[in-house]
């Protein structure tokens, strides 16, 4: 069986694990979607009747039973809290979502990757010690701190970026971009801060090497150099980089709420403070089905850095 | 501004120009008012749950029968005409013209009748209507007759109840759908539209002009009146942490805030272009369970009270002098028609050796007290105020932490402690629903009922039963005092202060009707 088959057939056990864990960590909870929905004033009986109208007074095996049968079909269910499907509420979510986790990562890697490797050329010197100084206060600086922090000075002070929401790109790509930037420029930072570190420290080792120092002697310019240690520094940066991407897709709750952005982790974060179980169940399923699969396109592109993978 | 600053500035400008001339034409042209509300919609069937955003969306897209202005007086609002007997037992309602669902089809006294019963399944005053033996009558296509078995003061008040669970009134269809399932179907007759296909839950909810409204002639007063609108769309966006809504506010973005958190009405003071309006008070509501002990004893709850200082609470959550009631002895609100310190005296200041000195007469026997403490909830500082004040009393509190949805949960629960059970969880009510004997919650449950808390006082029974009957105002107003004298001793919740909650605004006109505490959309015009 081709390594990409085994791969993929090997992710089905995988999900049959985490839709069981998933479900029963929702159920486990203390609180009650039906009490929830029925509001302050709600009496015992109303509570109830609506707890017999979600199904939820059923046995918990029979309520698995169920779900899972649906989502076999293709169908995550009903949010308990708006009624609306569940894929529904993710497709509405996954724009604003994936947005942020291409571009934030897209800005990371430009940024990180140079700044990384030109610490590591120069390390030691006050060039490496004033990136790694950044990378440091980046990383160390909460992100809704920083993401106050930019849109009271481009937002409040000199209005020129806003404060909150997201606009489809369907609305002028420029507005798409204008709201954007400020809550990728803050998460940006801390993804930039670890891919600089990493870069370094795996560019650095890769200097380092034999094959370098042959190089070197061989007369190879600077340039060449560094290239050819890039290159087999790039499997630990590329592991990096396919993590950030799979945490961004999972939902990025401090950012999303405090530029008030409709995405997945705020939907997943609204359904668990509303114990809306199918959302829970939905978001979680498809969110570990991306790791999953973003965690095998990272293993096939070993492939292409490291041909000895291939052996 | 630095050169740099200039340069930056002047290059987002131009990419925001070109981005307007990209987008829509139409939608730019269009007055739209973009608020960001204090919850977001959830639930959108206005017969379903008593939560607030779920009544305000209601005032969006459904309509009334009759409607209160801002003193609280009764005027018809679909209703055309209407008589009542001598006896005041036989009902007769007459529906204006011209009023009909967005449907396209006609909103006839069948339509009303069957919301009317399905409202009457699920909120206190309709029960109570039931209770007082109504039944309904469709006499032809715009008129419909109920008739009582039993003396009701509050037909007008119950079909024009404000708050809680208004009723609004849906297609018959659609009005014959189970009280337990949500209908999701938005057919109303009110002066929006709900967009639901841009409803995108936990961000937006949009609305437009119905064009097929027909408003009233009377001017707009509170709920009552005319209902002309005069901007195209309105937009909810909702906006979960109430430091951003507030910088959305004061960058423009948006136009109003439902609700703004106390911490930030400083910031928002400064701001000239912000307008600011104090809407009417809600009532800060301790709700002990009256089941276990040991506040099974009456003694136990008045123990509550002697340790209640209402500026402490206040300051707690965030409100300052101009936003709260500095002392308020009333349980109907202190600006409502039936506002009473009568069986306050004893509690109006705290007294720690009186609070102890009724936690003996109650033989409470120093078992754990547990308050349920939503972490997530505006109030949640008013809950650390009550367990230092209860510790000091002699009280043994053991303060749980957790999620709203926890306590919404756990609340439901009669066990004892140790199995799960509760003895205390905080709440708020807004001004409607806590004005009346028959609209506060806890006061106007009765023994045997389901709501938590499980109050039970039958001489409270008693004088609200005749409060219920009673049509003279004045003799009505006399037994609503009894009821607190009585309410005061019996204690089936207790106060913890009153306080204003604050709308802002920025280039809206006509939002004077916004101060009776609900974001009605009408009349309000942008500069």
């Amino acid at each position: 069986m081709p390594y990409v088959l085994r791969r993929l057939v090997a992710t089905i056990p995988v999900m049959v694990v985490v839709a069981v864990f998933v479900f029963l960590l929702a159920h486990m909870s203390q609180g009650d979607p039906a009490a929830v929905l029925a509001g302050d004033n709600a009496t015992v009986e109303d509570v109830e009747k609506i707890r017999a109208s979600m199904g939820l007074d059923k046995p918990l095996i029979e309520q698995f039973l169920v779900w899972g049968g649906n989502v076999l079909q293709g169908d995550l269910g009903i949010s308990t809290s708006t009624n609306l499907p569940v894929l529904t509420l993710i497709h509405q979510r996954m724009g604003p979502t994936l947005s942020i986790a291409l571009f934030t990562i897209l800005l990371a890697v430009l940024l990180a990757v140079p700044l990384g490797t030109v610490a590591a050329w120069r390390a030691g010197s006050l060039t490496d010690r004033l990136i790694m100084l950044g990378s440091v206060l980046a990383f160390s600086v909460p992100v809704f701190l920083i993401g106050y922090g930019l849109a009271y000075v481009f937002s409040v002070k000199m209005n020129l970026l806003p404060v909150q929401g997201y606009k489809p790109m369907s609305g002028g790509i420029v507005e798409y971009f204008r709201h954007l930037l400020l809550p990728c420029i803050s998460l940006g930072l801390v993804y930039m801060a670890l891919l600089t570190r990493m870069t370094r420290a795996t560019v650095l080792e890769a200097l380092g090497e034999d094959y370098i120092r042959t190089a070197r002697a061989k007369g190879l310019g600077s340039g060449l150099v560094i290239w050819h240690a890039l290159k087999n520094a790039a499997n630990p940066i590329v592991t990096t980089i396919g993590v950030g991407i799979a945490m961004l897709i999972g939902g990025v709750v401090v950012t999303e709420t405090v530029f008030a952005i409709p995405g997945l982790g705020r939907l997943t974060v609204d359904a668990v403070l509303r114990h809306d179980y199918p959302v829970i169940q939905g978001v979680l399923l498809i969110a570990s089905a991306v790791y999953v699969l973003i965690n095998l396109l990272v293993d096939l592109s070993y492939r292409l850095f490291d041909p000895r993978m291939d052996r | 501004m630095t050169m740099k600053n200039a340069c930056v500035k002047t290059l987002i400008a131009g990419m925001t120009a070109a981005g307007l001339l990209l987008t829509s034409g139409v939608a730019w042209a269009a007055t739209t008012v973009r608020l960001a509300p204090t919850a977001d919609l959830k639930t959108l069937d206005p017969l379903f749950n008593t939560a607030y955003i779920t009544r305000n969306h209601g005032y969006m897209v459904f309509d009334t029968l009759f409607a209160q202005d801002s003193e609280g007086k009764v005027h018809p609002q679909m209703v055309d005409t209407w008589t009542k007997s001598d006896d005041g037992k036989q009902w007769s309602f007459t529906l204006r013209d011209k009023l009909q669902f967005n449907d396209g089809t006609p909103v006839t006294a069948a339509d009303c009748v069957a919301s009317i019963e399905r409202w009457s399944k699920k909120d206190t005053l309709g029960r109570l209507l039931m209770k007082a033996g109504a039944t309904f009558k469709v006499v032809d296509d715009k008129t419909f007759e109920i008739s009582l078995e039993q003396d009701f003061g509050l037909v007008l008040a119950a079909l024009s109840k404000p708050s809680g669970m208004p009723l609004f009134i849906m297609p018959k269809r659609l009005a014959e759908t189970d009280p337990s399932v949500p209908v999701t179907e938005m057919v109303g007759s009110g002066p929006f539209l709900f967009k639901k296909d841009e409803w995108v839950p936990g961000n937006k909810v949009v609305y437009v002009k119905n064009p097929n409204y027909t408003p009233r002639a009377e001017p707009a007063d509170g709920l009552a009146g005319g209902k002309v609108v005069k901007v195209d769309r309105v937009e909810w966006i909702y906006i979960p942490d109430a430091n951003t809504s507030a910088a959305a506010l004061q960058n423009g973005e948006i136009d109003m805030i439902e609700s703004v958190t106390p911490d930030f009405l400083p910031v928002l003071e400064g701001n000239s272009e912000v307008n600011l309006i104090t809407g009417v008070a809600s009532q800060g509501m301790i709700v002990p369970n009256s089941l276990l002990p040991p506040f099974n004893n009456s003694k136990a709850r008045q123990a509550i009270y002697h340790v209640i200082d209402q500026a402490a609470f206040l300051s707690a959550v965030g409100y300052g002098e101009k936003y709260r009631t500095e002392y308020c002895p009333s349980m109907y609100t202190c600006s409502s028609p039936l506002a009473t310190d009568a069986g306050a005296a004893p509690y109006k200041t705290p007294d720690f050796e009186k609070a102890k000195q009724a936690l003996k007469e109650s033989g409470y026997q120093g078992e754990k007290v547990v308050i349920l403490y939503p972490t997530d909830n505006v109030n949640s500082p008013a809950n650390l105020v009550l367990a230092q004040a209860m510790q000091k009393a002699g009280f043994n509190v053991d303060l749980q932490a957790m999620d709203w949805a926890s306590v919404a949960a756990r609340r439901l629960k009669k066990d004892p402690v140790d199995k799960g059970g509760w003895n205390i969880f905080l709440t708020h009510g807004g001004y409607f629903d806590a004005n009346t004997p028959a609209t506060n919650p806890w006061l106007s449950a009765p023994c045997g009922n389901g709501l938590p808390g499980w109050p039970c006082d039958e001489e409270l029974d008693k004088l609200r039963a005749q409060w219920l009957a009673e049509n003279d105002e004045a003799k009505s107003k006399a037994l609503a005092v009894k009821i607190q004298e009585r309410a005061y001793e019996s204690v089936p919740y207790v106060m913890w202060g009153e306080f204003k909650p604050v709308i802002a605004t920025r280039g809206l006109t006509h939002t004077d009707l916004m101060k009776i505490g609900i974001p009605v959309m009408w009349n309000v015009d942008k500069k």
